[in-house]
């Protein structure tokens, strides 16, 4: 039955390149958050009044993350050819996408964190350091449980595009539901394997953004 | 305790250079309640956290326990907030932490070990007044219990001083009577010192021995409550006291009370402090064979006793009345004969 309706798609193979596309997400999704939220507290930490208020650090960061979140993702990818190949040592297989979307998603999710940590009551940071906290202790006890939700749906949302990013790198070689999807289904014109993939991604997206919406819930006790 | 000597914080602002505290000299002596009142730019919000260095002055000496914070580092400053704690007009409570967990934070910030830091929550949640409410978040609880749990995290590393940023402000006036009983209990029993900035006369007069009035960024009033309330010199200041008691009002209808009680003599008692307690009005009518009219009083009652003004009038024999008059001023009441006619 299934086999007549979609009589091209080869399901083990679909069913790799959905475990692909998986693990490209979920690890760049984790370098993602690590390298946007350093980035986000340093932005936080720089900017006037704050405990490390430094123009020129400031500058600097701020410059970088508005540069790379402006590069278009596909043109950020040709660019960091070089890179790639310095880092991982070749441009096919899934470990070849990760610099390209860590560097194209953690600006990113650097600004959303900026927003967080924007939003938390000053009230609460003067409370902090009355009590004799140093900043450490402010970073870790105060501006990350208390920006907590908007960091977590900022992630989701982060997770989300770097789904599609990853099918943006299947293109030119990462592997996964993107390059099944073009090399398979596109180019063979074979319309229902692109139909699958399309489907399982949509599914994988729905479910990150259901997970994230279930834990801001829980964790929000405001 | 602590002592403020010529101390002046100005910001520079694209505006201009703003003059928040200007050559303030304070002296706040320990296990003092001490208030500061002043209008809203008045400059006391920057001079309460000239006081734990949350804000550095531009110039002056500021010492607090023996030690100029201003010449300090910051490691010494940190070191000496965990002794002069503060408590907040909007609380300032994280919200991601239970009341336990707010009232632990302290404790985690000076590194107590978790035994000794649940022992002392479990202290302080009673202390307050929480019992029971340590695993609730601040959003469950009413203004009055999220102060109570600031207190309470502001009490949590045994502190020598207490700030008080406008803590009662955003609260209705029956909480704010609770927590300010608090606050007295607190100040007994711990021997405490606290500073409190606030606009209202009634939070002074509540609670405070000593009080200072600031107006433009500077200290303008200084002194014991009772005196200052008593006899107020400057401007503000009369109209801060006259939030209290109305005395221009009071004048106004000696005119209206002469022409209702047109018989005997009219005096006004003046009372400042202990006297009040003292059964004058009773004693008054038992030695001396007098007609005695209450006609209007007002009394308030502060940390160092009652002050006020009683209105009498005095009927019967002149020769009489005006022995019990000699009487009562021999008790040491201010006392002022209103109609000599």
């Amino acid at each position: 039955m299934i086999n007549d309706l979609f009589p091209n798609v080869d399901w083990p193979k679909m069913w790799e390149a959905t475990l692909e596309t998986l693990y490209m997400t979920a690890v760049s999704t984790i370098l993602t958050a690590i390298i946007g939220l350093v980035l986000g507290l340093l932005l936080f930490l720089t900017s006037p009044h704050q405990a490390w208020a430094n123009k020129l650090a400031n500058w600097l960061t701020g410059a970088f993350v508005n540069i790379f979140r402006s590069i278009p993702f596909i043109i950020l990818i040709i660019l960091l050819i070089p890179l790639t190949k310095f880092l991982v040592g070749t441009m096919r297989g899934p470990n070849a996408a990760f610099p390209a979307l860590v560097i194209g998603a953690a600006p990113f999710y650097a600004r959303m964190v900026l927003i967080a940590l924007r939003e938390i009551d000053k009230g609460v940071l003067e409370a902090a350091k009355s009590m004799g906290a140093k900043t450490s202790t402010i970073i870790w006890k105060v501006l990350l449980p208390e920006s907590m939700p908007a960091l977590v749906s900022g992630i989701t949302v982060t997770g989300i595009s770097l789904v599609g990013y990853t099918a943006m790198a299947g293109i030119i070689g990462a592997g996964g539901l993107g390059t099944l999807a073009f090399l398979d289904g596109f180019q063979r014109g074979r319309t229902d394997v692109t139909l699958i993939a399309t489907i399982l991604i949509l599914i994988m997206v729905f479910i990150i953004q259901w997970i994230g919406d279930v834990i801001t819930t829980k964790i929000d006790k405001r | 305790m602590i002592s403020l000597n010529n101390v002046s914080k100005k910001f520079s602002t694209k505006q201009g250079t703003i003059v928040a505290v200007e050559e303030v000299n304070l002296d706040i002596k320990k296990g003092e309640i001490f208030g500061i009142i002043g209008y809203s730019g008045a400059g006391k919000s920057t001079l309460i956290r000239l006081l734990n260095g949350l804000e550095k002055p531009t110039s002056g000496q500021i010492i607090v326990n023996n030690q100029d914070i201003t010449k300090i580092n910051e490691v010494k400053l940190r070191q000496v907030r965990q002794k002069v704690s503060m408590i907040f007009q909007h609380f300032n409570l994280l919200w991601s932490r239970t009341v336990a967990e707010n009232i632990a934070f302290p404790l985690e910030i000076a590194g107590v070990p978790k035994e000794q830091r649940i022992t002392r929550v479990n202290e302080l949640i009673d202390l307050v007044g929480l019992e029971g409410r340590g695993h609730y978040y601040p959003s469950q609880l009413s203004g009055g219990q999220k102060q109570r749990v600031g207190i309470a995290r502001a009490l949590a590393n045994r502190p020598e001083v207490l700030l008080c940023d406008e803590a009662t402000s955003a609260l209705d006036p029956e909480t704010t009577d609770s927590i300010l009983d608090l606050l007295v209990s607190i100040n007994e029993k711990l021997g405490l010192t606290i500073v409190l900035i606030t606009h209202e006369m009634q939070v002074i007069q509540k609670i405070c021995g000593q009080v200072a009035v600031m107006e433009k960024g500077h200290v303008v009033e200084e002194g014991n409550v009772l005196d200052v309330f008593q006899n107020p010199q400057q401007a503000i200041t009369k109209r801060f006291v006259s939030q209290i008691n109305d005395s221009s009002k009071a004048l106004q209808t000696i005119q209206q009370l002469k022409e209702l009680y047109p018989d005997g003599k009219l005096i006004k008692l003046g009372f400042v402090g202990e006297q009040t307690v003292q059964p004058i009005l009773s004693r008054l009518i038992k030695q001396f064979d007098l007609d005695v009219n209450i006609v209007q009083g007002n009394i308030s009652h502060t940390q160092n006793g009652a002050f006020g003004t009683l209105i009498l009038q005095l009927e019967g024999d002149a020769l009489l009345v005006d022995k019990a008059i000699r009487y009562i001023h021999e008790q040491k009441v201010n006392t002022e004969v209103i109609n000599n006619d």
